[in-house]
C-alpha cells in the first residue's frame, strides 16, 4: 500500500518528532509522580499491616512498653470529624447557594468567593491557632469542641466551593423552566437545583471530610489530645493524626508501629471516601 | 431546513376570521426591550388575539425570542435586562413592577427549545406544579395528571411507567411532558419558544398536531424558525427584523402577499 502522499516530508517528519518527544516527556512525568505516591503506599502497608489486629480497634492507647490500641483516638477522630460536618456542611451549602443562586451577579459575591478561595488553601496550622485564641485561650482549656469547630472552618470552604461549582453546572434552561410553571426562587433550588446537583454536592462534602480526616495542626492547638477513653467533647480529646505525630516522633518500637497503623487507618479510610465520592460523580454524570 | 415540510403532517385549516370576533388577550404597545444599553426591541406594538396561534418569524437576533420572553417576564430572572413601554394581559400591564412574576407565569406558561423535565419522575414533573397552587386529594391530584399528559398526548406511552425518571424520556416526549407540565397549571396564555427544533421530524409532527387542539382552550404564541411550521399551525404572523415588529397579519396573507417587501425577501428565501 501506498503511503499517503506527504507522509514524508521534512516538515510533517519534523511534527512527528515534536509529538514522539512531547509523549515521551509525559510519560515520564505521570511515571515519576506515581511513582513516590506508590512508593508512599507501600511503605506504609508494608510497615503498618502487621499492627492491624482486633486490638487496635478495641483497646486504649498504651504507655511505652505496653500493649494496646487505638479505639480513643479512632473515636475522638469519628466524633470531632461528625461534628464538624454537622457544622460546616449547612453552612458552606448554604453560602454556595448565595453565590450560585441569588448572588450571582452581585459584587458581593465576588468579594466572597475571593475571600473563600484564599480560606479553602490557608494554612491549617493558621485555622488552629485562630481558634486556640477563640476557644482555647477564652476557656482556658483544650476541649473536643474547640477541635470540631477548627476542622469545620476547613470544611466550610471546601463545601462553599463545590456546592456553588454544581449549582452553577445546572443549566439555566431548567431554572427558567421552573419559573416558567410560577415556581418561587427557594421551592426552585429546593427541587430542582438541589435535586440536579446533588450528587456533586454530596462528592464536596465527602472530600471536605477526607480533607480534615488527616488534619493534624488544627488539632494540636485545639483538642490536643487525651490519653485515656472519654467521650467527653468538653474535654480535651484524642485523635488519629495528634496520635500518629506523638508516636511516630517518639523513641519506643512499639508507639511507632502503632502510629504506623494508625496511619493506615487513616488512608484507608480516606481511600474508601473518595471511592464513594467517585461513584456518586459518575451516576451524577450518566444520570 | 425543508425536512419537515416534505413531511406528512396534520394540515391546519386557516378559518376566515371575522374581524370581530377577535378579542385581544396580550396587548402591546410602544414595547422597546434592553439588554444593557443595547436596544433589542424597537417601538412593538401588536395584539395576540384571544384563542388564536400567533407565531413571530424572522432571522436569528432579530428579537422574536427576546418579545416571548418579555410577555411572562422570564428576563427578570437576568441582571440589566428591561423593558419600557406597555403590555396588557386582559387589560392588566404585566410591565408593572408591582406584578407578581410567579402568579403571572402560572397564568402565561412557557415551553422551550431544549426540553427540560426537571430532575424528578413522570408523575412529579406534572403534580409539582399543580400542588403548587393547588391542594388536591390524591385521587384527584392522579386525575389532573392523567387529564394534563392526555392533553400533551403522551399518556398513552408514559401510563405504566409514571415513577421513571422524566429525563429518562426521548427528546419528543420530553417535550410534550413539558408541554403536560405547562398545562397542568392551567395558564391562558402558553409560550413556545422553538418548541421542535431539537426534534425529529415525527416528534415535530406531534406537537404540531398538539398546538392545533391546544388553541381550543388557550391562547398561543411560538417563536421559529421555520416558516413553514409558521405556515402550518399559524393563524396569525409577526414578521420581525433587527428589533423592529415589520409586519404582522393573518398567517395565510402574510405568506401569500405580504405588504412589505422585507417580508417578502425573507419568506422567499433570498435573506435570513
Amino acid at each position: 500500500m501506498a503511503l499517503i502522499s506527504g507522509a514524508n516530508s521534512p516538515l510533517y517528519a519534523k511534527r512527528r518528532r515534536k509529538n514522539v518527544i512531547t509523549m515521551a516527556l509525559a510519560f515520564a512525568a505521570t511515571a515519576l509522580g506515581l511513582t513516590w505516591l506508590v512508593l508512599v503506599l507501600a511503605v506504609l502497608l508494608w510497615n503498618g499491616v502487621g499492627g492491624l489486629s482486633l486490638a487496635v480497634f478495641t483497646e486504649m492507647t498504651p504507655p511505652p512498653g505496653a500493649a494496646g490500641g487505638l479505639l480513643n483516638p479512632i473515636v475522638g477522630s469519628l466524633m470531632m470529624t461528625v461534628v464538624a460536618v454537622v457544622i460546616g456542611t449547612p453552612l458552606g451549602i448554604l453560602a454556595g447557594t448565595y453565590l450560585a443562586e441569588y448572588g450571582r451577579y452581585d459584587k458581593l459575591s465576588s468579594v466572597v468567593r475571593f475571600i473563600n478561595d484564599i480560606l479553602l488553601s490557608a494554612p491549617s496550622i493558621v485555622i488552629g491557632l485562630f481558634v486556640y485564641e477563640v476557644m482555647v485561650a477564652s476557656l482556658g482549656h483544650f476541649s473536643g469542641w474547640a477541635g470540631a469547630v477548627a476542622l469545620a472552618v476547613i470544611v466550610v470552604p471546601v463545601v462553599v466551593r463545590t456546592t456553588e461549582d454544581m449549582l452553577t453546572l445546572v443549566p439555566d434552561t431548567l431554572r427558567e423552566a421552573a419559573a416558567s410553571i410560577g415556581l418561587p426562587r427557594s421551592l426552585m433550588i429546593r427541587h430542582v437545583a438541589y435535586k440536579a446537583a446533588r450528587a456533586g454536592m454530596i462528592t464536596g462534602v465527602l472530600l471536605a471530610i477526607a480533607r480534615i480526616s488527616g488534619e493534624t495542626a488544627p488539632l494540636l492547638f485545639t483538642a490536643l489530645n487525651n490519653q485515656f477513653w472519654s467521650l467527653d467533647m468538653a474535654a480535651p480529646m484524642a485523635s488519629l493524626p495528634v496520635v500518629i505525630f506523638q508516636f511516630a516522633l517518639s523513641p519506643y518500637k512499639d508507639w511507632q508501629e502503632l502510629a504506623w497503623t494508625g496511619a493506615l487507618i487513616i488512608t484507608l479510610a480516606v481511600l474508601a471516601l473518595s471511592i464513594v465520592a467517585r461513584f456518586l460523580g459518575a451516576q451524577s454524570k450518566t444520570s | 431546513m425543508n425536512s419537515v415540510a416534505s413531511f406528512t403532517v396534520p394540515s391546519v385549516t386557516h378559518a376566515a376570521v371575522n374581524a370581530g370576533d377577535l378579542t385581544d388577550k396580550v396587548t402591546i404597545r410602544n414595547l422597546d426591550f434592553f439588554y444593557g444599553d443595547n436596544r433589542a426591541l424597537k417601538d412593538i406594538n401588536v395584539s395576540l388575539y384571544n384563542g388564536k396561534v400567533t407565531a413571530f418569524i424572522g432571522p436569528s437576533g432579530c428579537g422574536k425570542s427576546t418579545l416571548l420572553r418579555v410577555l411572562n417576564r422570564m428576563y427578570d430572572l437576568y441582571p440589566n435586562q428591561r423593558a419600557t413601554g406597555d403590555v396588557s394581559l386582559d387589560n392588566e400591564n404585566i410591565l408593572d413592577p408591582a406584578q407578581d412574576l410567579n402568579l403571572l407565569r402560572a397564568k402565561v406558561g412557557m415551553v422551550f427549545q431544549k426540553p427540560t423535565p426537571f430532575p424528578m419522575t413522570i408523575y412529579e414533573n406534572i403534580a409539582f406544579g399543580i400542588r403548587l397552587y393547588e391542594k388536591l386529594p390524591k385521587s384527584e391530584l392522579d386525575g389532573r395528571v392523567q387529564r394534563a399528559l392526555e392533553r400533551a398526548a403522551l399518556w398513552n406511552e408514559v401510563k405504566d411507567k409514571l415513577g421513571a425518571n422524566g429525563q429518562s424520556l426521548s427528546g419528543g416526549q420530553q417535550q410534550r411532558l413539558c408541554i403536560a407540565r405547562t398545562v397542568a397549571v392551567r395558564p391562558e396564555v402558553i409560550l413556545l419558544d422553538e418548541p421542535c427544533s431539537a426534534l425529529d421530524p415525527i416528534s415535530t409532527a406531534k406537537i404540531e398536531e398538539l398546538i392545533d387542539e391546544l388553541k381550543e382552550d388557550y391562547t398561543l404564541v411560538i417563536v421559529t424558525h421555520n416558516m413553514q411550521q409558521a405556515a402550518r399551525v399559524s393563524d396569525y404572523t409577526a414578521f420581525m427584523y433587527l428589533g423592529e415588529l415589520v409586519e404582522f397579519g393573518e398567517t395565510a396573507k402574510i405568506f401569500t402577499k405580504p405588504d412589505d417587501r422585507r417580508t417578502q425577501d425573507y419568506i422567499t428565501g433570498r435573506f435570513g
